[in-house]
């Protein structure tokens, strides 16, 4: 891609449509994975860009997983758990709300867009919640452009 | 514990401008409990070293490592391969560590990834009050353990002062006075006399204020 069609793009005037992200998608065991588990069972469509990493809990998550990520080339990182008030443990989610709000000052710090990275809240029951929640972090994603470090993600 | 936080990336990344090959090195003991230069933050940091790097186009080898305090000669002495091969060494202990580190590596620039805040235990997770400020006579034995010479915002012996207000200090209203938990805490163990008595004025001298003090015991020194 150009130079000036990467920079139409991270200004979101316009979204190259052709870019498929790759997304890191960080679900909790009890909401989240669950919620994609019965997407799955629904047989509901929804964009093949993010690669899922189950965790026991959302509060499991490390501002360092979501560091590497980036580092190894992710365009985005999803981190994805229960609703407000209803963690499995109790309060998993808001621990994860704040290490994602503290990685993306971190990385706006080491000029990288902070919204590659955000935190979604859904239940088990959200099946297609899930599925929109991937296509609208795909498109957010696709407007910004390519990560910068877009060195492929770990497989 | 002695607690510190890191510095704004911003600053680390000025100071570590222009080397190629870092080594980012934590500190296992104060600094890992207070969540600031441990091994984990040492991976932080070196993360967005190299995010950083990444993104200008060049990369920036960076070398982590934590050792179990960087304050002992002996400790410090083990990270001599890393020191080495690194152009600069990012310390993440406070302030006693960078220092011995610069010292015990005198041809490398050594850089403190933190400001080092302050001698304290936590009052709940991830935060930390100030304890104590090492004066060199400690007169916890007539406050109710409770120091004044950290705690009050005059660093009253006699206190408390006018502006105590309803349990709180007169230079800030979300702090305790110092001097009020004194006071509870002494009625509560039937020890109020001990507030009458006039305490003389401190020794400054000792307490850090003519320069850097010296701690020997004797009879421990190798001749
Ligand atoms: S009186 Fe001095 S030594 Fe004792 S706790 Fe206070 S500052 Fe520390
Ligand atoms: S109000 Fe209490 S803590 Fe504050 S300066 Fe006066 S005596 Fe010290």
């Amino acid at each position: 891609m150009a130079a000036e069609a990467v920079a139409a793009v991270k200004k979101g005037t316009e979204a190259d449509a052709s870019f498929q992200p790759r997304i890191v998608a960080f679900c909790c065991n009890f909401c989240a994975y669950a919620a994609a588990d019965l997407a799955g069972s629904m047989r509901l469509n929804y964009p093949p860009n993010a690669r899922v990493i189950r965790l026991p809990c959302s509060g499991k998550i490390e501002i360092l997983y979501l560091l590497r990520a980036i580092e190894d080339g992710a365009d985005g990182v999803m981190v994805m758990g229960c609703l407000d008030g209803d963690c499995h443990f109790l309060n998993g989610n808001y621990r994860a709300k704040k290490r994602v709000a503290a990685a993306k000052k971190l990385l706006e710090e080491v000029g990288i867009e902070p919204e590659r990275v955000e935190m979604y809240n859904l239940s088990s029951a959200m099946a297609s919640k899930f599925a929109e929640m991937i296509a609208d972090m795909t498109e957010k994603v696709r407007r910004l452009g390519p990560s910068p470090l877009g060195t492929g993600v770990a497989k | 514990m002695i607690v510190g936080e890191r510095k704004s990336v911003t600053e680390i990344l000025e100071m570590t401008k222009g080397y190629d090959r870092i080594f980012v090195a934590g500190c296992g003991t104060c600094v890992t409990v207070c969540l600031a230069g441990g091994e984990k933050e040492v991976s932080v940091l070196s993360s967005l070293l190299k995010i950083n790097g990444k993104k200008q186009g060049h990369e920036v080898k960076v070398v982590e490592g934590t050792i179990e305090r960087q304050c002992e000669r002996e400790w410090v002495g083990e990270m001599k391969d890393k020191v080495r091969d690194a152009e600069a060494v990012l310390s993440m202990a406070c302030g006693i560590g960078v220092q011995l580190v610069a010292e015990m590596y005198p041809e490398k620039p050594v850089l403190p990834a933190l400001n080092t805040t302050l001698m304290g235990f936590p009052t709940q997770h991830a935060i930390w009050l100030e304890n104590c400020r090492a004066c060199g006579d400690c007169i916890l034995h007539l406050t109710g353990g409770i120091c004044p010479v950290t705690r009050c915002a005059k660093q009253l012996m006699n206190g408390p002062c006018g502006g105590s207000q309803n349990g709180k200090c007169e230079v800030d209203s979300q702090t305790d006075c110092a001097w009020a938990l004194i006071y509870y805490k002494l009625k509560a163990m039937d020890r109020l006399d001990w507030m009458s008595k006039i305490q003389p004025p401190k020794r400054w001298d000792i307490a850090g204020h003519s320069g850097p003090r010296k701690t020997v015991k004797e009879e421990e020194v190798v001749p």
